[in-house]
């Protein structure tokens, strides 16, 4: 293991190992203090950044983080890396590789070609020494396109994910979320239910819904249910209509191990998803969600920071050419991400790594009750998340998920992003929307129709 | 606000869903954005739930309470010196502070014999939750417990304490179970939810793996009754099989799971026939 030694003035400052430049040039966040990996001041934190900014791109592909014979994560980025694509930025440092991306060398076709040439680790050194401005503007170069029923992450869209949860998964109550969120535009990334039971029988039910209302109002998009995969292939083995095939993921092996799954398991989990072949623009179908802090809170991190392990688990999600993947960056708490600050800057991190990997990554804008964040917080995120061409984020009524107790994007949010970035949904939701006379969309103006659509106002007359 | 544009259509057509949902729907909107009243709406909701986790565990008001109703009760502090670190130190709030463990020692000196249940109340997430269901929880359960001729513990009141601290005072008792009331993370509908974690022979280290949970008692959700009809029940199980957690199962949970009479089901309105 090298060591890395790095002098400013008069003080000298040293590092036993890469992982320990690397947690200590994070900037601070409470889950690294809690792992004990953090710099021990400010001025130890910058020098580890300078050190850091040093080091030969080359380095990370000699010395692993968590040891190639332990982790398969590991194993997965040291075996599919892509040499010829890594070979324009190979001779660069960590420093020069910052410079690189934000130079006009680096542009959307360079970079999607650099993507396989990456690993999570130099995704994330090269990010703990960006400001969040640098965060946004290479993000911003970057797209990440993907296709199921519908086409995400487009120049000039922004999709969301409608999120219509109840707390007993009543169909009435779901379903009044869903039109509720669907008059307001949204849903066109999926309607992913978070179900408060998981009894496979009730998994079906809600998988059988939403396909039945997804086919019978015509609505160009997908739905899930974000049940563990192992119950998605029982579902599909059952002979459930499933579109999306979900999992939570983490950047160890253990940390994965502790949700229940390895990458043999999302694999089936792949294959039965394309096995029923739903997609009809395209066949990326997994959806994952990952967010900092779940290795550490499984005691699975190693001693690596929290956000070095977090962009491992983009390598995990990219091996499936995912659909989406989802940051859900406030909802862990404040043991791992304090306040505002700290969540606003993990989000931007977090979706800057994933696309620079080339992983199409949306971000539950969220926080709990006892971080240090509030609206004004999420506003900041959204409003950062929306410039730098973020794929998707949640939409749910109010903003307050009534099931998980948290609060995320509301569908107002989503069109306030909309309206002020001249931001649309994705093209064949857009087309929908005119159809049915939702809204339109010229300009960045959104334009509701006078009327409710003659479908929904049919389904509301049945409440009588 | 009474001057909304009436094109803005700030009042909602939609508005009857209401009824099947507490979701907040059918908000309306001014231009693309909430309504005034719906704004506000929502930032008191989050002010009251912020409160609830920054409130003060009035631990006096409780033992004095307590001792009205003849019950002994004991002030621990966990190792969280104050709020900031026990939001972001769960360790230290799962440890009781060295000074409390040796005055807990103490108390199962003078008490040899063990208990078959300790109960342990701490603020958790939410002292406001504990500040009004711990006594009317308490007096329903213990009524029963007493009938069933359970033995129980001076009720442990752990200032800055986590679930996972009634362990260590389960032990330090030498007690056969440990149950703790600790107000749960305020929902934003929900300031003051107390939750209810059962350990069947309570050890420092253990995971939730091992403790049983019976959550959401508030005047909304589940009735005090019923949480004590529920801890009841793991009690005798627990005995009867000698272990807690998730070999567990909680039968009796199956029977309460109600629906909420607030929101009728109406079927699938969405896919009912035309």
């Amino acid at each position: 293991m090298a060591s890395f030694v790095h002098t400013v003035g008069q003080q000298t400052y040293r590092f036993d190992s890469l992982k320990e430049v690397m947690a200590k040039a994070s900037p601070a966040r409470s889950g690294d203090f809690l792992a004990g990996v953090a710099a021990s001041n400010d001025g130890e934190r910058v020098a580890a950044q300078m050190a850091l900014a040093d080091i030969p791109l080359t380095h990370f592909l000699s010395e692993a983080l968590i040891p190639y014979e332990e982790d398969e994560v590991t194993r997965l980025i040291i075996d599919t890396h892509d040499a010829s694509a890594f070979a324009p930025v190979s001779h660069l440092t960590v420093g020069g590789f910052r410079d690189w991306l934000l130079s006009d060398q680096a542009d959307e076709t360079s970079l999607r070609a650099l993507a396989p040439g990456l690993t999570p680790e130099m995704a994330a050194a090269v990010s703990k020494i960006m400001r969040v401005q640098d965060l946004v503007l290479v993000a911003q170069k970057i797209r990440v396109v993907t296709r199921f029923r519908g086409t995400m992450g487009l120049r000039g869209r922004l999709s969301t994910r409608l999120q219509p949860n109840h707390p007993t998964d009543e169909p009435a109550g779901i379903a009044a979320s869903i039109l509720d969120g669907l008059l307001y535009g949204n849903g066109d990334a999926m309607i992913g239910i978070n179900p408060a039971t998981d009894s496979i029988s009730s998994i079906c039910a809600l998988l059988e819904m939403l396909d039945a209302i997804i086919q019978r109002y015509e609505i160009p998009t997908q739905a899930c249910v974000l049940t563990h995969v192992t119950t998605s292939i029982e579902a599909i083995n059952r002979g459930v209509p499933l579109d999306l095939v979900f999992q939570s993921i983490a950047g160890t092996e253990a940390a994965n191990a502790s949700f229940g799954v390895n990458l043999n398991v999302l694999k089936e989990g792949y294959e039965a998803g394309l096995s029923l072949n739903r997609g009809t623009l395209g066949q990326n179908l997994m959806y994952f969600e990952t967010g900092q802090g779940s290795a550490l809170s499984a005691n699975a991190h190693h001693g690596v920071d929290q956000q070095t392990c977090e962009t491992r688990a983009y390598a995990v999600a990219r091996h499936f050419k995912p659909f989406l993947v989802n940051t859900v960056v406030g909802f862990i708490g404040p043991e791992y991400l304090y306040n505002g600050k700290q969540i606003i800057r993990a989000g931007l991190e977090d979706h800057f790594c994933g696309k620079l990997l080339g992983v199409p990554m949306g971000c539950d804008i969220c926080y709990t009750n006892h971080a240090e964040a509030d609206q004004d917080d999420m506003d900041t995120l959204l409003t950062l998340l929306g410039v730098a061409g973020i794929n998707f984020i949640m939409g749910i009524p109010g903003s307050d998920d009534i099931m998980l107790n948290y609060q995320t994007t509301s569908f107002h949010d989503a069109l306030y992003a909309r309206q002020t970035l001249g931001l649309k949904p994705a093209p064949e939701f857009e087309a929908w929307l005119a159809r049915t006379g939702i809204f339109t969309q010229a300009d960045g103006r959104i334009r509701f129709g006078d009327n409710l659509p003659p479908a929904f106002r049919q389904a509301l007359a049945q409440l009588g | 606000m009474a001057n909304t544009p009436q094109h803005d259509n700030s009042t909602n057509p939609w508005l009857e869903l209401r009824r099947l949902t507490p979701a907040r729907i059918a908000l309306g909107r001014t231009g693309t954005s909430l309504p005034t009243s719906a704004q506000l709406d929502f930032q008191y909701a989050h002010a009251q739930a912020r409160d609830a986790v920054h409130l003060a565990f009035d631990h006096r008001g409780l033992q004095a309470q307590l001792s009205e109703r003849q019950r002994a009760s004991l002030l621990l502090h966990s190792a969280a010196p104050d709020r900031d670190s026990y939001l972001q130190r769960p360790d230290l709030g799962r440890r009781l502070h060295p000074e409390s463990a040796r005055q807990l020692r103490e108390h199962a000196q003078a008490n040899p014999g063990g208990v078959d249940l300790a109960i342990v109340v701490a603020d958790g997430l939410s002292a406001l939750a504990v500040h009004r269901h711990t006594l009317p929880f308490l007096s329903r359960f213990e009524e029963q417990s007493a009938a069933d001729g359970w033995s129980t513990s001076p009720v442990i009141l752990v200032e800055q304490g986590r679930v996972a601290v009634a362990d260590e005072v389960g032990e330090l008792l030498g007690a056969k179970m440990t149950v703790i009331l600790i107000g749960e993370r305020p929902g934003l509908s929900s300031p003051d939810s107390l939750g209810l974690y059962f350990t069947f022979n309570p050890k420092v280290g253990l995971t939730d793996a091992y403790r049983n949970c019976i959550s959401n008692v508030r005047l909304e959700g589940l009735s005090y009754g019923m949480a004590a009809h529920r801890l009841l029940y793991l009690m005798r199980e627990a005995c009867r099989r000698q272990l807690s957690g998730v070999n567990l199962k909680d039968e009796a949970q199956v029977h309460t799971l109600e629906a909420d009479p607030h929101t009728p089901n109406k079927g699938n309105f969405l896919l009912s026939k035309p």
